[in-house]
């Protein structure tokens, strides 16, 4: 016990010194989610719309004014040709062209028909644009119905949004960034500081001192469970009290499943460590095996939905994509832990496998 | 005389390729036994065996009174290493690397402390022992190396080519802490390249593919050979090598 606390602390003494990495371990976490959370937001926000109309009324001004209202959109002016709007495009000094074709009349307020005219070069944004412009049109539309006295339609898609009723897309991100988070602190921090010492020659002294090597192994995992421990706790309290996410679902579950993928991370760094000798090729394979496909393919930016299902079956295999999805859940939906069964199982599987690959190839490597 | 190191017929086999083959020795308590032999001569894999980190193919050894394929672990607690990579860690300071090892080989900490400041007041570092090891000459790190090696009073101190590198003046004092640790009763098991250094050994052994050619004290096998330096004995037998680098 007293090798084993002298080692761990011997270790926390690395961490300590060296201020690369403890950058990474304890500011990056918290950069991201403030990144992600506020910055790198697909957030509809500040959309500029100019108004493209031969007659400038009431009517017209009243979208302009409501345009102005809500923080989606700032009203950029009115526009009189088709040239002026396509130049204004083009210059970049609006994202939207709201056109209205026609002369306004009491039946067609808004002329013969309404375009709106989008920058199709980013299609998700563009898209999204679309959906909150014309979503406004048809409020006011209704609205106008009412005051005239007229009756509305008789049947009305009404559209509510559940767990995320006003579609911040940090709700998304978060449990994305954690799933990636600890990947990177444990299973990537963990195997560079074991395969450092594998460089440097220290690990050759340790394994002729009386020290067990599984004892050598833990010993050096610790502060990284530690850190990710502190993490998820800084990443938790952020989302909560930062970013206003709502922690829905019960809060030990949350932390009990984070707790399994933090295990499979460090059980991912020493699988990684007993498969390269040098520091350079422990953080490539780190990037490129693990974190790529977290990345990219886990769901945790792009939606798994879309992608083609050659990609979706290797998206299933990436342990990430169950951790992201239950935490989603957990999180955001608020669902009980009956249905993250499938999820908690598929991690504590993985979780155990790699371990026994891990140590089993570890053992081999001793003798 | 007591014999600290004692190996029979030790044999290593990787496939087809018989890196130690059969040899026999023994090391009494308190010599400074040298182990030579070129490159590839099998060298460390027979000093992995002896500090219990590989498992002899064939053959028996027993090192401090432990055998070497059955009790590994014990063999572990009673001996010393330092290799030929500097081995301890840069970003921990002159007492913390000592700590740290002192713990590893379970010390008590009031003995810690005490050995400790002794050792730095003998070394004269006493005033770099809150140094970072980074910042230490070569010399230095290799000296605190070797104290640290035999920290923990083992029977043997396994050295594998401790002097690599380091100037000549600090190669003569280490010699001399080597002289001193033998005097205090721990057995030297030593590897080098330095010639002029294998004369400073009690009894040495050169070791061609992976047999042991010669065995006496350096001034024994001059005679044998008829030759006037420790060179020129190893130069005669190295040349019936034939295995390469």
């Amino acid at each position: 016990m007293k090798q084993f606390l002298a080692f761990v602390k011997k270790e926390f003494f690395h961490i300590l010194r060296d201020p690369r990495t403890m950058l990474i371990l304890l500011a990056m976490p918290v950069v991201q989610i403030l990144l992600f959370g506020f910055a790198l937001s697909t957030d509809v926000q500040n959309v500029r719309v100019a108004i493209l109309t031969p007659k400038t009324t009431v009517d017209v001004n009243r979208i302009a004014f409501c345009l102005g209202q809500t923080s989606h959109f700032d009203f950029w002016g009115y526009l009189h040709t088709e040239t002026d709007a396509d130049s204004l495009l083009r210059n970049g000094l609006a994202d939207a062209v709201l056109a209205f074709n026609g002369a306004p009349t009491p039946q067609h307020p808004f002329g013969k028909e309404v375009c709106i005219i989008l920058n199709g070069a980013d299609p998700n944004t563009a898209s999204m644009q679309n959906t909150y412009i014309a979503q406004m049109i048809q409020n006011t539309l209704l609205r106008m119905q009412e005051e005239k006295g007229e009756s509305r339609p008789k049947v009305q898609a009404g559209i509510r949004l559940l767990y995320n009723p006003q579609m911040k897309s940090s709700y998304n991100f978060v449990p994305g960034i954690m799933g990636m988070i600890m990947i990177l602190i444990c299973a990537m921090m963990t195997s560079v500081a074991i395969v450092r010492e594998k460089e440097t020659g220290t690990m050759e002294i340790l394994l002729v001192s009386p020290m067990k090597p599984l004892v050598i192994m833990v010993a050096k995992m610790v502060p990284y469970f530690l850190l990710a421990c502190v993490n998820l706790a800084t990443i938790l309290l952020l989302a909560r009290y930062v970013l206003d996410i709502p922690i829905a679902g019960s809060l030990f579950w949350i932390i009990a499943i984070s707790l399994i993928y933090i295990l499979l991370a460090l059980a991912f760094g020493l699988l990684i460590s007993t498969l390269v000798e040098t520091q350079v090729a422990a953080m490539l394979i780190s990037a490129i095996v693990l974190m790529m496909p977290i990345i990219l393919l886990s769901g945790m930016i792009f939606p798994r939905e879309s992608m083609p299902s050659i990609l979706q079956y290797v998206s299933n295999i990436i342990p990430t994509t169950w951790y992201i999805s239950a935490m989603r859940k957990l999180m955001i939906q608020g669902v009980d832990i009956s249905a993250v069964i499938k999820e908690l199982c598929i991690l504590s599987g993985t979780l155990a496998t790699i371990l026994f690959a891990a140590v089993h190839k570890f053992k081999i490597r001793l003798e | 005389m007591e014999n600290v190191i004692e190996v029979n017929n030790l044999c290593k086999r990787f496939g087809d390729f018989t890196a130690v083959d059969h040899i026999s020795f023994h090391v009494c308590k308190g010599e400074i036994f040298g182990f030579l032999g070129a490159n590839g001569a099998g060298k460390t894999t027979a000093m992995r065996m002896l500090c219990g980190l590989s498992f002899p193919t064939e053959g028996e050894g027993r090192v401090a009174g432990f055998d070497i394929s059955r009790e590994a672990e014990q063999v572990k607690r009673h001996i010393g290493h330092m290799s030929q990579k500097f081995s301890l860690y840069e970003d921990l300071t002159v007492r913390e690397n000592i700590r740290l090892y002192a713990g590893i080989y379970g010390v008590p900490d009031k003995e810690t402390t005490e050995r400790m400041e002794s050792l730095l007041r003998k070394l004269d570092f006493s005033g770099e022992g809150d140094t970072l090891v980074a910042a230490l000459p070569l010399g230095w790190k290799q000296k605190l190396a070797f104290s640290v090696s035999i920290f923990h009073r083992p029977e043997v101190v396994f050295l594998d080519e401790p002097t690599g590198g380091v100037d000549p003046t600090t190669r003569r004092q280490f010699w001399e802490m080597i002289y001193e640790a033998a005097a205090a009763g721990i057995t030297v098991f030593v590897t080098t390249h330095y010639m002029d250094e294998a004369e400073y050994c009690d009894r040495v052994s050169i070791m061609v593919d992976g047999r042991i050619e010669a065995l006496d004290s350096p001034g024994r096998l001059k005679e044998q050979f008829g030759v006037g330096t420790m060179g020129g004995v190893f130069d005669h037998l190295a040349r019936k090598a034939k295995r390469g680098e």
